[in-house]
């Protein structure tokens, strides 16, 4: 069965993406009711894999409820936690259970997250876990063995178009589209004339761009994101928009500058889709996508 | 090559030595003494709180390279002091222990200090880690500076989202390593290095526990 998502990113529609958070414990029914919130309102659902190096339900675990549940998962594995072995054992198992899309991390360092003693791995980078995919399409292993069985996935990266200095990020970007990168999902973005001239350079790639849209649910939430995320901008303007909406209102006003922007994105044609990053807040995402008159 | 240690908290040092009431000495002339960890400052002081815990130090010597092979016919000058202790207190990095620890009087070796890295002094008391000692150098290709060491997952294929304006996401005090990487081939036209795969690094180049023989 092939990828339903890779038909939807060569059908030349819009794409929206979304993401689900495995929970942390064995209480599944919030991650299945976000799961039957989205999975028909967007074309594929990420599943994050111990996302900020904080330990959760395994990615792997989230995408077979997806596909329980008739939706279309993306299997986002890092680097973070496990050797080749184990990642290449991981996607042979994803394959049989028809996980036909995977996203390859590097994956946060550990000392970010709640388990800040453990041992990270990064046996092998973002752009060598791709060869990887394509080097098990061929039917071999990385110890150059036979494989009785092959996978056969879409596979995709990410990309921080707001890196300062940008050049390295480009430079890498390449590297993974060599690497067999189809489809990228972008860091957050805010400044789109900015996104708009990375885009200039994406296109000269035969890969798909998803931006990525990253819910503003506070000024403070976005101040907090200035300051600590890498590579995220949010400029003054959306700052102030936000502080200035009345009490009680932020939230709202962040899904209207949400849904704002994945409307100019598709408008305007800068990309080929949006991935919309909710963080805990997947209730809204259905909001978002009214928001943006995707619906 | 300087072994950088740092002393273990006393209160842990003073838990290993719990039962021993006699302990012996020694520390480092080289390393340990650069980093003020196992010279014979930091032995006296050791001598002099450990025997205000109640302890009997029956010896003491700062041996002038602990890791050197002559450190065990050093370390058998001192037999008298030895074998009246119950147990060695080593003041240098593993490597000393490890070569105090082949004493012919089978007493127990204490470290008193945890070998952090191998590393190069700023001459301003401050240490880096450049070498990982990982077996297959990349510096050629990497402008001089170690992806394996200088960046938080050693990462070879350039820079993770976790790059921020020069500095990493785990400490904003630590430079990016890919950052530098970039600028220095850069400065030197040789950007061109940054854009060949790096394959799956061999860890494996020498298996642990890892022996050569040169000679």
């Amino acid at each position: 069965m092939p990828s339903k998502f890779k038909e939807a990113l060569n059908s030349g529609k819009f794409v929206v993406t979304s993401e689900i958070g495995p929970p942390k414990g064995t209480n599944l029914e919030k991650m299945y009711h976000h799961i039957d919130l989205l999975k028909d309102k967007v074309d594929a659902l990420n599943v994050t894999d111990h996302q900020s190096s904080v330990m959760r339900f395994p990615s792997i675990g989230g995408c077979l409820a997806i596909k329980e549940r008739g939706g279309e998962p993306i299997l986002q594995m890092t680097c973070r936690d496990r050797n080749r072995l184990a990642l290449q054992a991981e996607l042979l198992f994803a394959y049989t259970k028809e996980v036909r899309n995977v996203l390859c991390l590097t994956g946060d360092a550990v000392p970010v997250g709640d388990h800040k003693e453990a041992k990270g791995v990064f046996d092998l980078d973002s752009v060598q876990l791709l060869r990887a995919i394509r080097t098990l399409e061929s039917g071999k292993d990385l110890g150059g063995n036979d494989l009785d069985g092959a996978v056969e996935f879409c596979a995709g990266a990410i990309v921080t178009p707001e890196a300062n200095p940008i050049e390295p990020q480009l430079i890498k970007f390449e590297k993974k589209v060599e690497a067999g990168a189809e489809f990228f999902q972008t860091q957050a973005v805010y400044d789109l004339d900015k996104f708009a001239r990375f885009m200039q350079f994406a296109r000269q790639f035969p890969v798909k761009v998803l931006a990525g849209i990253v819910l503003l649910s506070s000024a403070r939430m976005a101040k907090y994101m200035n300051e600590n995320v890498p590579g995220i901008f949010v400029p003054q303007h959306l700052m102030d928009e936000l502080a200035n909406a009345p009490k009680g209102t932020a939230l709202n006003k962040g899904i209207e500058i949400a849904g704002r922007m994945i409307a100019a994105i598709k408008k305007e044609g800068i990309c080929d889709g949006v991935h919309i990053m909710a963080i805990g807040r997947e209730e809204v995402v259905p909001d978002i996508l009214q928001t943006a008159g995707i619906s | 090559m300087k072994s950088i240690t740092r002393q273990k908290p006393f209160e842990e040092i003073t838990e290993q030595l719990r039962g021993f009431s006699r302990i012996f000495i020694a520390g480092c002339g080289t390393c340990a003494t650069l980093t003020r960890t196992g010279g014979v400052e930091e032995v006296t002081a050791m001598r002099e709180k450990l025997e205000s815990q109640g302890k009997f130090v029956t010896g003491s010597v700062v041996i002038p390279v602990a890791c050197d092979d002559v450190t065990e016919a050093l370390v058998g000058e001192h037999q008298g002091s030895i074998l009246s202790a119950h147990a060695i207190l080593v003041m240098a990095c593993a490597l000393g222990v490890h070569r105090v620890g082949n004493n012919a009087f089978n007493k127990p070796v204490i470290p008193a200090l945890d070998t952090l890295f191998i590393g190069m002094d700023d001459g301003q008391g401050v240490f880096h880690e450049v070498c990982a000692q990982c077996g297959q150098c990349l510096l050629g290709e990497m402008a001089g500076v170690c992806p394996i060491t200088a960046c938080h997952k050693g990462l070879l294929n350039g820079p993770c989202g976790g790059t921020n304006n020069g500095k990493c996401e785990v400490d904003k005090e630590k430079d990016c390593a890919w950052t530098l990487i970039y600028s220095r081939l850069k400065e030197q036209g040789r950007l061109e290095m940054m854009r060949k795969y790096q394959p799956p690094k061999n860890y494996q180049v020498v298996p642990r526990p890892r022996t050569v023989r040169v000679f």
